[in-house]
């Protein structure tokens, strides 16, 4: 066991499965950010914009929430508009994530009352001003749970491009397994390998395991919160 | 891409192969639908556990929800089909599509199972006790067919992520509908543009109709049965 672990986590493989995870943590950092962006845009439009532009938006929503992310990797891959690899890759998760992010924050502007509106108009509040400086806060308190759980998901989905080469945690790790041999001059065997893919599993898990309670913290603390101003 | 898609003999070459698309589509919901029975069997056998009194098997699934739901379906993928050889494991691949799959999303299952009994007042419980009905009669006569109305859109949304994610397979060459569109996008004519559109379409005609009525019947219930509705509410807050 011992022997095992020595000849696996060389500095130089426990590195190059620490640059994969980087990727990995880059490309769903710079994915997640662009996606919520775009998402939120997204969300207000099939809300409040006009009838063309909601059936647009409604459009793109339901096209990517019915196919698999797994497409969208591989078709951008080779199509998307943009320069290099990494570019390209974002692309896909951008494209995809953002439709699951409008979802999610029409959900939430479902929860806003009317009232709010109807105040801040009666305020002399453009619907801009109220959705920036109203809606849009209460909105994102009550979607950052669930928002959450969608950047998790994303975290998990950037192993996806190992299948286009992109040597993020679950490329490096496939891609360590095959080398090893050669660096440690035996044939691999199954202890080796559990100790590898155990290493990249541990990884993703205490990354998704930390955001995911923290949500759970938050959400609780939120509840408690929201019961205390019903009760009063 | 637009101009493949446009050019007809493209296409034509794609569907002089509707054998083995047919095989790939077959595939795909043949995994789709033995991942879903397991994933419904463990679901509710571990959302039940998870709503028992017992710290043992309250622990047992949350760790089985825990693991699952916080590393990738691909890894678990990519450790049953290129690890467990080494143990003297080998398992088909489309085996290894439907036990991956299944597991995976029966982790989210049991999470929507634990949720919706957890939606159904306490009374409810007690009262069944009173009437001196065991736990098994409790459970499957009263408790459960009230949670299905609550839970029925979150485990269709479930459901969807489940054929969406047997994708997955296609990582490991496991000649499911996404595969034969990448291996038509990359090998002869690299017809990319005709294979993953024709790909999206079918994915998309098999998860839409799901998702469109879990939305209705949701939208739907809101408006009939407001109590119900925050029960509902409450269990998305949870799955979500």
């Amino acid at each position: 066991m011992i022997e095992s672990i020595n000849s696996v986590f060389t500095p130089d493989n426990v590195m190059y499965i620490m640059r994969g995870f980087a990727n990995t943590v880059l490309l769903a950092a710079v994915s997640i950010f662009f996606s919520i962006v775009i998402g939120t845009v997204l969300g207000i439009i099939r809300s409040y914009g006009n009838f063309f532009l909601r059936k647009l938006a409604g459009f793109y929503v339901e096209i990517f929430r019915n196919t698999p992310n797994l497409l969208w990797v591989m078709v951008c891959f080779i199509a998307a508009p943009m320069p290099g690899r990494f570019g390209r890759i974002c692309f896909a998760y951008v494209l995809f994530t953002s439709a699951m992010m409008a979802e999610i924050v029409r959900g939430g502007l479902n929860s806003i009352p009317k009232g709010q509106f109807e105040a801040a108009a009666s305020q002399g509040f453009t619907l801009a001003g109220t959705l920036w400086y109203i809606v849009i806060p209460q909105c994102f308190r009550r979607i950052i749970p669930t928002m959450m759980s969608q950047v998790v998901t994303v975290i998990k989905d950037t192993s996806f491009a190992a299948q286009v080469a992109f040597g993020e945690l679950l490329f490096n790790t496939k891609d360590l397994q095959a080398k090893l041999p050669t660096y440690t001059g035996h044939a691999v065997d199954f202890t080796e390998v559990c100790l590898l893919y155990g290493f990249a599993m541990l990884l993703y898990f205490v990354l998704n395991f930390t955001l995911s309670t923290i949500m759970r913290i938050y959400q609780r603390r939120l509840n408690a919160a929201t019961n205390q101003r019903t009760n009063n | 891409m637009i101009n493949q898609i446009l050019e007809l003999w493209r296409w034509q070459d794609l569907f002089s192969n509707w054998p083995r698309l047919l095989t790939a589509f077959g595939n795909t919901l043949q995994v789709a639908l033995l991942a879903l029975l397991l994933s419904l069997f463990l679901g509710v056998v571990f959302g039940l556990m998870s709503t028992s009194n017992k710290l043992l098997l309250r622990g047992i699934s949350r760790v089985y929800v825990e693991f699952f739901q916080n590393t990738p379906l691909p890894i678990q993928v990519f450790f049953v089909y290129y690890a467990l050889p080494y143990a003297g494991i080998v398992l088909e691949k489309k085996l290894i599509g439907i036990l991956c799959v299944g597991i995976y999303t029966g982790a989210y299952m049991s999470e929507v199972v634990r949720a919706g009994i957890g939606s159904i007042p306490k009374g409810q419980f007690e009262a069944a006790a009173s009437q001196g009905f065991t736990y098994i009669q409790t459970m499957t006569l009263i408790i459960l067919p009230q949670t299905v109305k609550i839970i029925l859109p979150p485990l269709v949304n479930q459901m969807v992520n489940l054929i969406k994610n047997t994708s997955t397979v296609a990582m490991i060459a496991g000649l499911d509908l996404m595969y034969f569109a990448n291996s038509n996008a990359t090998n002869g004519y690299m017809s990319y543009g005709p294979a993953y559109l024709l790909c999206g379409v079918l994915y998309f005609f098999i998860c839409f109709p799901l998702s469109a009525w879990a939305r209705n019947y949701e939208e739907r219930l809101k408006k009939r049965d407001s109590q119900q509705a925050k029960e509902l509410e409450k269990v998305e807050e949870v799955v979500a």
